[in-house]
């Protein structure tokens, strides 16, 4: 049981930074993911916990203790590797044991251990076997029960369901999340997947070019992005962007784009302010639009469906807004048909407005 | 009727026909490769017919004549290179230098390249480039120096095992290092990032986790070292020269040829009984050496 605190932490390999300016605290107990698009630095931040990684600069601390210079066989943590890296020439008992015999645990407590995690993995078959002789998902949990059996204060694991299957993966997932129930262990869990991020995470670190980008829990993630990064990032189909400007109108502004008008949120009226003429990117989550129907304020769009894919209670639709590709995710009772014109809106509560400048959330702006 | 014709009486005849015609397909490579095994085992199979013949059969007449004329075949030769003392002295000599002569440059080739492939120290690539650099150093180069470093004024170890093993070391590893770092290399570098979490030293990943999983590469290696050494006429002809009690096999051999050129057919005898025991040791250990061949390019 431990924290893991990142304190200004970069990471540069010759010119190319791969992790810039990390600040981070884990929290003892916590199921925190770092995800973020290939290369990222998510992977390098993990490596840097686990001591297979140089800090270049800055500091990391497992519990009270700074690590920087500390082995990785002293930090009392265990990683699950992507390709589970299971040595090929012992058999599944010996993977598990491997590690408790290099620290010289006795015999008796080493075979309850790795009894306890073949129970837990459910592994009793196939203690004698050599990881060759099993499938991909056997070998995914002999590699959990090989960080099961060490008891380490965090766990690391890098994209650990990424070579299974898409059943496999959803059922391991739910085991890792049993597993995290049961031990109450800090976990730290890699992923490029937002959808494994959301579903795992207690909380969520964003990163993107080895930067920071937002952390909290999944449901902040997703209803207050900080960025455009973050907004476009999380949430699967991805958020609709368009450039909107602020029009005078009465004795305010109003939003106008191609194709959609809205008027300013409540919200958001100081941060936009009251000069005609102001660029945002304005941002649509799919699942926030209807269709027909007045639901108070909103933002309207007149939209042509160009290509519609059915998912049977709903229907994801690829649509042009003034020449703008968009996606929606409508119920399927509106059996849209391609080449349909349509009057889309999105409740007034759900737009989010970026500035095109620094990328940053006008109400996050607003709020800091 | 055969299983086949019977398929093929019942309209699947496809099968069958697809199959004879790849065979059909593969018949001149069959061919030319069959062809090639028959040149490069001539001579040998020449050699291994004389053996059996008597000097005079062999040069008045070619080889193949014997296989029409078996009464010319007698074991005489075997009989007469047998017999001779120093024979079996001197098969045990050779096993005394092969089985060291093997095992030491495997064993430091195997620490060296776990070093070269997975260690971090400055020069690394450098000093590997000097090691395999070494391969071009031709080896009689190296005979005088070493000699007369081995001399009585010296080491004082020339006509000895020692001097032999450690001429052997020093020639096969700069090729042990090459082959068996770039098998190392290939290794899953997690396997060893692992370890490093669960506790485990340098030493420790060597000997429990590179060490076995290099088994194919050395065994390949020490096939190839031992077969080099147990062949070998030169190294020892130099280093262990006329210390008659220390000489192998292949230097006892050579000298059943007089200075005059006498003598050749039982050359040819003890040529096919020096090779007994490598033959034995390759058909022994074939499996390991097809796979350490092609170990490091494909990942098994």
């Amino acid at each position: 049981m431990a924290t893991v605190s990142f304190e200004h932490v970069t990471k540069r390999y010759g010119e190319v930074t791969a992790v810039d300016d990390l600040t981070l605290d884990i929290v003892d107990g916590e199921f925190m993911v770092f995800v973020g698009p290939s290369g990222c630095g998510k992977t390098t931040s993990l490596r840097m916990i686990a001591g297979l990684e140089d800090i270049t600069a800055g500091l990391l601390r497992i519990g009270d203790r700074v690590v920087n210079d500390v082995a990785p066989k002293d930090r009392d943590i265990a990683m699950v590797f992507q390709s589970y890296a299971l040595y090929p020439h012992m058999t599944v008992r010996d993977n598990l044991a491997f590690g408790l015999k290099l620290r010289k645990v006795p015999k008796t407590e080493i075979d309850k251990r790795v009894a306890d995690a073949a129970q837990i993995l459910d592994l009793g078959k196939y203690l004698d076997r050599k990881p060759k002789e099993l499938s991909g998902g056997q070998r995914q949990r002999v590699a959990l029960g090989r960080a099961i059996v060490r008891e380490p204060a965090v766990f690391l694991m890098d994209e650990p369901l990424s070579n299974l299957d898409a059943k496999l993966r959803v059922q391991t997932r739910a085991e890792i999340l049993r597993l995290h129930q049961r031990l109450q262990t800090t976990m730290v869990y890699v992923t490029h997947d937002q959808t494994e991020a959301m579903t795992m995470g207690t909380r969520i670190a964003v990163m993107s070019d080895g930067k920071l980008q937002q952390v909290g829990p999944p449901q902040e993630l997703y209803d207050t992005p900080v960025n455009k990064f973050v907004a476009g990032f999380i949430g699967s189909p991805a958020m609709n962007f368009i450039e909107v400007a602020t029009v005078a109108a009465g004795d305010g502004v109003r939003l106008e784009g191609p194709g959609v008008t809205l008027p300013v949120p409540d919200r958001l009226r100081q941060a936009i302010g009251t000069a005609a003429g102001r660029s945002l990117v304005a941002g649509f989550r799919p699942e926030h639009f209807t269709i027909g129907g007045e639901i108070g304020a909103t933002a309207k769009f007149a939209a042509t469906a160009d290509v519609v894919e059915y998912l049977g209670n709903e229907e994801l639709i690829h649509a042009t807004v003034a020449g703008r590709d968009i996606v929606a995710l409508l119920s399927s009772e509106h059996r849209v048909k391609p080449g349909d014109a349509m009057d889309l809106q999105v409740p007034l509560e759900k737009v989010h407005l970026f500035d095109p400048e620094s990328d940053l959330s006008l109400a996050f702006q607003a709020a800091s | 009727m055969t299983a086949r014709s019977r398929m093929a009486g019942q309209g699947t005849a496809l099968l069958p026909r697809r199959l004879g015609r790849i065979r059909l397909g593969r018949l001149p490579l069959h061919l030319v490769v069959i062809g090639l095994i028959v040149i490069w085992l001539i001579p040998t199979i020449g050699l291994f017919v004389n053996s059996f013949r008597t000097a005079e059969a062999a040069t008045s007449s070619g080889w193949w004549t014997a296989i029409f004329q078996p009464a010319q075949l007698s074991l005489d030769n075997y009989a007469h290179v047998l017999s001779q003392s120093d024979i079996a002295p001197a098969f045990v000599n050779s096993l005394f230098i092969s089985i060291p002569a093997t095992i030491i440059p495997v064993l430091v080739a195997a620490f060296a390249a776990y070093a070269f492939a997975w260690m971090d120290f400055p020069g690394r690539n450098v000093l590997f480039v000097v090691v395999v650099g070494l391969l071009v150093v031709p080896l009689q180069t190296t005979l005088i120096p070493i000699l007369q470093l081995y001399g009585p004024k010296n080491l004082n170890i020339a006509g000895s095992f020692l001097g032999v093993w450690l001429a052997h070391t020093a020639y096969g590893l700069p090729f042990a290092i090459f082959l068996l770092r770039n098998f190392m290399g290939s290794l899953p570098r997690e396997i060893f990032e692992s370890a490093a979490i669960d506790g485990a030293s340098p030493v420790t990943s060597f000997l429990r986790l590179a060490l076995p999983m290099s088994v194919p590469a050395i065994a390949a290696l020490a096939i190839f070292q031992f077969l080099f050494v147990w062949n070998d006429l030169l190294v020892s002809l130099i280093y262990i020269g006329a210390n008659v009690q220390n000489q192998p096999l292949t230097v006892v051999i050579s000298n059943l040829v007089t200075s005059l050129g006498g003598g050749w057919e039982f050359l040819a005898a003890a040529a096919f009984i020096s090779m007994a025991l490598p033959l034995a040791v390759f058909f022994l250990l074939q499996r390991y050496f097809v796979r350490g061949i092609v170990g490091g390019s494909v990942k098994g």
